[in-house]
């Protein structure tokens, strides 16, 4: 199993958004990146009362999915999710686990009756799924309010933190990195 | 709190204790679930929750019948409860019942992050106070009132059975014995350890300001009230008051006083309004009250509205075994304070101090020791530290012998020098080999 992070479309996702997304898994976190091909609408976690999807029913479809070497398998969808206790999430990551899924439809500045603007949401969505990745690894919500592991409970939490880890969550994360290493080669 | 709170989640439904968990786990907490009222009591008698988000609506064990038991468990654990839209009126009756706060599912992401944090918070607070608290107490005990003679065993004694009690206590004693200790200590070892303790010394109030003083005034009662304030009776509210002096005070502060005894409540100065109060009286004097009222200067009905239960506190000369241990603690507390190492008295000063009959108690012993550490030059406080002019016991205790003096001088000088040889040699004016010698001929020997 090599260190390359699978990026799979659930439902209709621009393409530009997910290799973008791919780039910045490499630069931040120097992790390979493969876009997989798409998986459809995700109908089965549609919550009519709410008029959402379940996050959680899509991760466990995605871990039913995945092949047995994925490294992480991470989704990106346009719906809007949640869990069943909170209002909506921006994403939602097995801790310490493979898998992990973030939706871009609250991230996009129209969604708070503002302009559009792709850039906006390009850096928002990196923030998004560095924070779910840092969870995948083990990582916990950080206190610091820039650090990109910083619990995100609205937008405004999101635009303020910086795409990077803090210095002790970068540590943490390499330490993280290096466990998995160790039990993939099984050395 | 331990550095990551543990938080039991308790619902009957699968997809909500499980996504409360990812969230609460990405969140770095410990978390526990159960899926019943039943199954959350018995978590709680396996271990102390920090915190628990409990559902109201759930089947057998309801919501509010869990939370009344999971208090009784353990009533330090502060729960949420989660509840619809449909039953917010019974999570209010939830709050009523102790609960710290309720959740509208399903929450928004901010409400819980906010709510939870404000929670750990809390209870970070709750239980640092609580800790000092427990210090306070201790500290207060009778930590202060030093005495190991058979009447401060008594009084201690006495303490202890009254201090619970919420009677009014009128401590008795000459000035100086220490009657304001005594009222601290029963104030600390009562029910009200926590509430305040006001101080007011009426000996030291003319009649034209006590009455504003205990009561408090209204803003324009008088000239000057360009404000409201509040009196020590008011402040003292859940705690007690102590009035020093009360022998004092004028016979209408008197006819003010007996009514707040009597009826719990009073008006400010210049106000209308009635105050209610919860106040224990601990009063103090040092006149003979008895006699004050045969004289009427004293009303009788506050006399013995005051003198539930009197603790006389007896004067230093009428237990004079107490002291060394004074003397000790004295030393301890001003070496403390002017940063000195603690230093010995000399046998000598002690008994000077022993055959000495102070009118001014207790509180002139500890100034004559302060005063003996500020100015005394050796690491112990000599006779000549004393501010006493010898007396005629001590002048009479003088040997008549030549010889015996000149042992007895020695011996001073000896102390005075902690039993350096040269140093005292020196002071006496001769060379170490006599000083050896006369040690050795007096068969000298080191005190204490």
């Amino acid at each position: 199993m090599q260190n390359s992070i699978i990026i799979c479309p659930i439902g209709s996702v621009n393409i530009e958004i997910l290799k973008y997304l791919g780039e910045c898994l490499t630069n931040q976190c120097g992790f390979e990146y493969r876009i997989s091909s798409a998986m459809g609408n995700p109908d089965y976690a549609y919550n009519e009362s709410r008029s959402q999807y379940n996050s959680k029913t899509i991760l466990k479809h995605l871990i039913e999915n995945r092949s047995y070497n994925t490294f992480r398998l991470i989704g990106v969808t346009d719906v809007d999710i949640y869990v069943p206790i909170l209002k909506y999430v921006f994403g939602l990551a097995q801790l310490e686990g493979q898998c992990a899924i973030i939706s871009l439809y609250r991230l996009r500045p129209c969604f708070y009756d503002q302009p559009p603007n792709f850039n906006i949401l390009l850096g928002r969505a990196e923030k998004t799924i560095i924070h779910e990745i840092g969870h995948t690894f083990g990582l916990t919500h950080c206190r610091k309010r820039s650090c990109v592991m910083y619990s995100s409970s609205r937008i405004e939490d999101t635009d303020f933190k910086e795409p990077c880890f803090c210095p002790t969550c970068n540590e943490l994360f390499k330490w993280h990195l290096t466990a998995v290493n160790k039990v993939n080669t099984g050395r | 709190m331990r550095t990551k709170p543990h938080i039991l989640v308790v619902d009957d439904e699968v997809a909500i204790r499980e996504s409360l968990k990812d969230w609460l786990l990405e969140d770095g907490y410990e978390v526990g679930l159960a899926d019943s009222g039943e199954n959350a009591v018995a978590m709680a008698k396996e271990k102390a929750w920090d915190v628990v988000l409990l559902d109201l609506k759930m089947p057998g064990m309801d919501g509010l019948a869990t939370l009344k038991h999971l208090i009784k468990i353990n009533p330090e654990t502060e729960i949420l409860m989660m509840t619809a839209y449909a039953t917010v009126d019974t999570a209010i009756k939830a709050m009523k019942e102790g609960a710290f706060d309720y959740l509208v599912k399903p929450f928004d992401p901010d409400e819980i992050e906010i709510l939870i944090k404000k929670i750990v918070a809390h209870r970070e607070l709750v239980l640092e106070n609580l800790l000092l608290r427990r210090q306070l107490a201790k500290k207060n005990e009778f930590d202060e009132i030093i005495g190991k003679s058979a009447v401060m065993q008594k009084i201690f004694e006495l303490i202890s059975l009254v201090a619970p009690t919420d009677s009014s206590v009128l401590i008795t004693g000459e000035s100086g014995t220490g009657k304001e200790l005594i009222a601290k200590a029963v104030h600390a070892n009562s029910n009200r350890c926590y509430g305040p303790f006001i101080a007011v010394n009426c000996g030291a109030l003319p009649d034209s300001l006590i009455e504003s003083e205990l009561f408090g005034y209204e803003k324009g009662a008088f000239t000057g009230a360009d404000h409201t304030r509040k009196g020590r009776f008011e402040l003292a509210d859940k705690g007690s008051i102590f009035l020093d002096e009360i022998g004092d005070i004028s016979l209408k502060t008197q006819i003010d006083l007996l009514r707040v005894l009597q009826e719990k409540e009073f008006s400010r100065l210049g106000g209308q309004k009635l105050i209610n109060t919860d106040v224990r009286v601990l009063a103090a004097t040092n006149r003979d009250l008895q006699r004050a009222i045969v004289e009427n200067k004293f009303r009788e009905d506050l006399y013995y509205r005051l003198n539930v239960i009197t603790i006389h506190v007896p004067p230093l000369r009428e237990r004079l075994e107490d002291i060394p241990l004074l003397v000790d603690a004295f030393i301890n507390k001003y070496c403390l304070e002017m940063n000195k190492k603690p230093v010995k008295i000399s046998s000598i000063a002690l008994k000077t101090l022993m055959n000495y009959d102070w009118p001014g108690n207790v509180r002139e012993l500890e100034n004559v020791i302060e005063r003996a550490l500020v100015i005394g030059r050796q690491n112990k406080i000599l006779r000549a530290d004393l501010p006493f002019a010898p007396n005629k016991l001590e002048i009479e205790d003088l040997p008549k012998s030549l010889k015996l003096m000149e042992k007895k001088h020695i011996e001073i000088i000896l102390d005075a020098n902690s039993w350096n040889i040269s140093r005292a040699a020196r002071d006496l004016e001769i060379d170490r080999q006599t000083l050896y010698n006369k040690i050795e001929k007096y068969k000298i020997e080191k005190t204490r």
